[in-house]
């Protein structure tokens, strides 16, 4: 089997996530903005009315209700199923890259990336299940898959091969399944990250781009607690990640950590995670401070994937590309 | 993640004034305590994390001792200057260097510091009993008033559903969640104890590296003098090293048809101690041998022509040195050095111009179309070929020092005290070329060769335990909730609150149901 369909199925998933990203942007436009605002205080009202039920006036409000009905309402539900479409042909691309190569589809930065983006379509898509109300980011969270795919396909495409023998180890399967898992929730976390700062920003008073499309975004408070639940999903898996691969480097490099480019980015982000959750932990830390820390997170996670494989090289230079 | 309540670690009052007009003596004091209190505060934390992250970048865009002193050596070949003051900054070191190290001492020193009132405070709140609630429960966050009421029987659903409750008279307080913070102080020390892993390693650690050529003289021993390059711990001497021998009896490895290898295996045998008694071993990639605590592992491989000189008296000498690999499919490059070569055996001396050395290049498959191509096509021996460069002269091996045996001393043959003197064909396995006083080289063959890196690591266990710990302790940290509930009756009235004391969205959830399980029971009305 040739790696010809999973490019073609590739296509495809990219063409559906561009499709999905439109419909997405045609609820985000055309939903009256009192729709989000609605439905946070409605949320809050049932709160508070509840028939003898608890009261619960001081956290802030976490909106479980769908975005309410009506034309945008439809774009909407068009953009989730046009989601769906896209990663039932993203899975199919893994899956015939896997077959085509005979192997697990993960073995150098192509399949990397086409991993990650599945991961963070997963992760919406569970978000998205959980908590309707999170609708309105499905544009953020495509646009930011394409946009990988988009690099992926054109800039990091390897013809799929076996694996170099350095790579043949059930620690692949370990190490690198963690990884990809927690780079596709860290993805989200970063698209939940900076949406919460543009609502901040609108909040504050902001209205010039991207701050303007703060108004038909979620409250600030839900945007933050999200980005936070996020990351504190992913985080322990990118912990799990890294002790898995000082686990792989002592087998296969003699020694469980040498400060290798790569690790010592994995080493850079897990840092400035953890200096996110401090920040969020420490009151005196505001929020938006923190927020930006996850952002840079991301930006430390991209430099780790694009940079440090592309440019630099090291005991990790499996990318394959040439 | 508190955000109800400040964590313990946050009570910084750095604006706290210092005393004055009391003597220095106390001042100091003052000062003291106010640095330390500043140093264990979160915010420093915070800060000395990002202090971590910045500083470790140079390592990652520098070359670095530790694990490319070729590259080191050669950036500051060509960068002069520049490259000297980078050295003098440590930057080829960075993950040694006074400025690194103090980064992440002082943040170990702020953990201890944080940590040690935490453990202080949990254990206190672990043997204490629930607190008692505010006076006024309908100002909690989770509320629900009524009538009835049974303290007792509320307490006994409270304590079936895990929580710690305590009755004091007509109240019941109950917490759920202290795992949420031991889960947190279990991940803060495990970064301690793994830093006392790696501490450990660095001390009593030692690791060597070797070509190793297959074939019972190839065989290498664990001693400090036989590798090419070693490290030994602070702590450890070069009379420490366990006693064992390696040697390769074949190499094996497999190819995917575009070249890429799938598969490498060395067939070794070793032996421990003074026994002498060989036990055979297969090391693959990914599966090192391990002997008497220290780990064999496969690093490398390449092939070693086999040359065999003879020289104008009809004396023959063989050379079998590795050929360094300058790409994947194995092209070599080496160096065949016969210092002992044209000794008269009339005389028994040797004019010691007359050694003979040679430089060469070997491709294991040649294209056979392209034959200025000076690079293998594959790496496995399909056309196997050696390109020979013949100099005579002096090869300056008797000088006592060290020399590479990886290339003859380049500067003598740019001086000239090495001349070239022959240059051969692409020579077959078998073929030989004369040089033009009548001596002759021949190309015999070929043996494999595995680089090996022995390494003896005792912290590393200690480092993954306390992984282990790190992990488990973070997962009950992160997701783990802490929450109070109260019940107070007060004549025929009944109040129950609620508060949760982390992030914890699905407490009203949980609060609500309690109350409904509280109703069914008629604890509540
Ligand atoms: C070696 C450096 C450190 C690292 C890598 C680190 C890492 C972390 C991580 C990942 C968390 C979030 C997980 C959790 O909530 O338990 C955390 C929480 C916490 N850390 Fe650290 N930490 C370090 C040093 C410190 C220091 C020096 C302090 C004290 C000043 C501190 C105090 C805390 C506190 C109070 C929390 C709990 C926050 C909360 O949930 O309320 N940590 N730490």
């Amino acid at each position: 089997m040739s790696d010809a369909l999973s490019n073609q199925l590739l296509v495809v998933t990219v063409l559906a996530y561009l499709a999905a990203m439109i419909a997405y942007a045609a609820e985000f436009a055309f939903g009256n903005r009192g729709a989000v605002a609605r439905a946070a205080t409605r949320s809050r009202e049932r709160e508070l009315v509840g028939a003898g039920g608890p009261v619960l006036p001081d956290t802030p409000v976490v909106i479980e209700s769908a975005p309410s009905g009506g034309r945008a309402a439809l774009f909407g539900r068009f953009a989730v199923a046009l989601t769906v479409v896209g990663y039932a042909a993203h899975l199919g691309t893994i899956v015939t890259r896997g077959l085509a190569a005979n192997r697990v589809p993960w073995g150098n930065m192509y399949e990397f990336v086409l991993a990650v983006c599945f991961v963070g379509a997963t992760a919406w898509l569970v978000l998205l299940a959980r908590r309707p109300m999170v609708r309105p980011l499905g544009m953020f969270v495509t646009l930011a898959l394409i946009v990988m795919l988009f690099v992926d396909a054109v800039r990091l495409y390897t013809a799929a091969g076996p694996l170099m023998p350095a790579l043949n180890s059930y620690w692949l399967k370990i190490h690198v399944t963690a990884a990809v898992t927690a780079s596709g929730v860290l993805l989200v976390g970063f698209v939940a990250a900076a949406l919460t700062l543009i609502r901040m920003g609108y909040d504050d008073g902001k209205r010039w781009f991207p701050c303007s499309l703060g108004n038909r975004l979620p409250a600030a408070a839900t945007l933050e607690r999200l980005t936070f639940r996020v990351h504190a999903f992913a985080f322990p898996i990118w912990t799990f990640a890294i002790i898995c691969g000082a686990i792989w480097a002592r087998e296969a490099w003699t020694q469980y950590w040498s400060w290798d480019p790569k690790e010592t980015w994995s080493f850079i982000s897990w840092v400035i995670y953890a200096g996110y959750l401090h920040a969020r932990a420490t009151p005196s830390v505001k929020k938006t401070v923190a927020t930006w820390i996850a952002v840079l997170g991301w930006a430390t996670m991209m430099i780790n994937l694009f940079a440090i494989n592309l440019v630099v090289t090291g005991m990790h230079s499996y990318a394959g590309v040439k | 993640m508190s955000t109800v309540e400040a964590p313990p670690a946050d009570r910084v009052d750095s604006g706290a004034p210092l005393p004055r007009g009391h003597g220095l003596g106390p001042w100091l004091v003052a000062l003291a305590r106010r640095a330390w209190r500043q140093l264990t505060s979160m915010r420093t934390a915070l800060v000395l994390l990002f202090l971590l992250a910045v500083a470790a970048i140079p390592g990652s865009l520098l070359p670095q001792r530790n694990t490319k002193i070729e590259d080191v050596n050669q950036y500051l070949r060509t960068h002069g200057e520049l490259g000297r003051t980078l050295d003098r900054f440590y930057l080829f070191d960075v993950f040694s260097s006074p400025w690194f190290s103090a980064i992440y001492l002082l943040l170990f020193v702020s953990l201890v510091g944080c940590l040690v009132p935490r453990l202080r405070d949990h254990v206190r709140a672990l043997l204490r009993q629930p607190p008692d609630g505010p006076s006024r429960l309908d100002r909690m966050p989770a509320y629900v008033g009524g009538t009835g009421g049974d303290p007792e029987q509320f307490a006994a659903l409270l304590r079936k559903r895990r929580f710690r409750v305590a009755v004091r008279g007509t109240t019941v307080s109950a917490e759920k969640g202290y795992l949420k913070e031991s889960g947190n102080l279990l991940f803060h020390f495990a970064l301690l104890a793994m830093l006392i892993g790696v501490a450990i390693s660095s001390w009593y650690g030692w690791h060597g590296s070797r070509n190793i050529v297959a074939g019972r003289d190839g065989e290498i021993c664990n001693t400090v003098p036989q590798y090419d390059d070693y490290g030994l711990g602070a702590r450890v001497g070069p009379g420490d090293l366990p006693p064992f021998c390696v040697r390769l009896d074949r190499f094996e490895a497999t190819y995917a048809p575009n070249g890429q290898p799938t598969a490498f295996r060395a067939h070794v045998h070793y032996s421990q101690g003074s026994s002498g008694t060989e036990s055979p071993a297969e090391v693959q990639v990914n599966h090192p041998l391990r002997i008497s605590g220290a780990g064999v592992y496969l690093l490398g491989h390449g092939y070693a022509p086999v040359i065999r000189y003879t020289d104008r008296f009809g004396k023959s000498q063989t050379s079998v040195q590795p050929f360094l690999n300058n790409d994947e499919n194995l092209t070599g490059t080496g160096a065949a050095a016969f210092p002992d070569a044209n000794i008269d055996p009339a005389t028994g001396k040797q004019d010691p111009n007359d050694q003979i050395g040679f430089q060469g290049v070997y491709l294991p498959t040649m294209s056979s179309t392209d034959m200025t191509r000076g690079a293998s096509l594959h790496p496995e021996e399909r056309n196997p070929r050696l390109l020979l460069v013949a100099y005579k002269g002096n090869l300056g091996m008797d000088a006592g020092i060290p020399r590479s045996v990886y290339t003859l001393d380049e500067s003598r043959i740019a001086s000239g005290r090495l001349a070239k003197v022959a240059e051969s064909k692409a020579l077959r396995p078998g073929e030989s070329l004369t040089l033009p006083d009548g001596s002759k080289v021949e190309f015999v063959g070929t043996r494999a060769f595995v680089t090996v890196t022995v390494r003896h690591d005792p912290g590393e266990m200690i480092v993954l335990g306390a992984a282990v710990f790190l992990l488990a302790g973070l997962l009950l940290s992160l997701w783990g909730k802490r929450r109070r509930i109260w019940l107070r009756v007060n004549g025929d009235r009944v109040d129950v609150g609620g508060l949760p004391r982390t992030d914890y969205p699905g407490f009203a959830a949980e609060f609500d149901e309690i109350v409904q399980a509280a109703r069914k029971e008629g604890i509540l009305r």
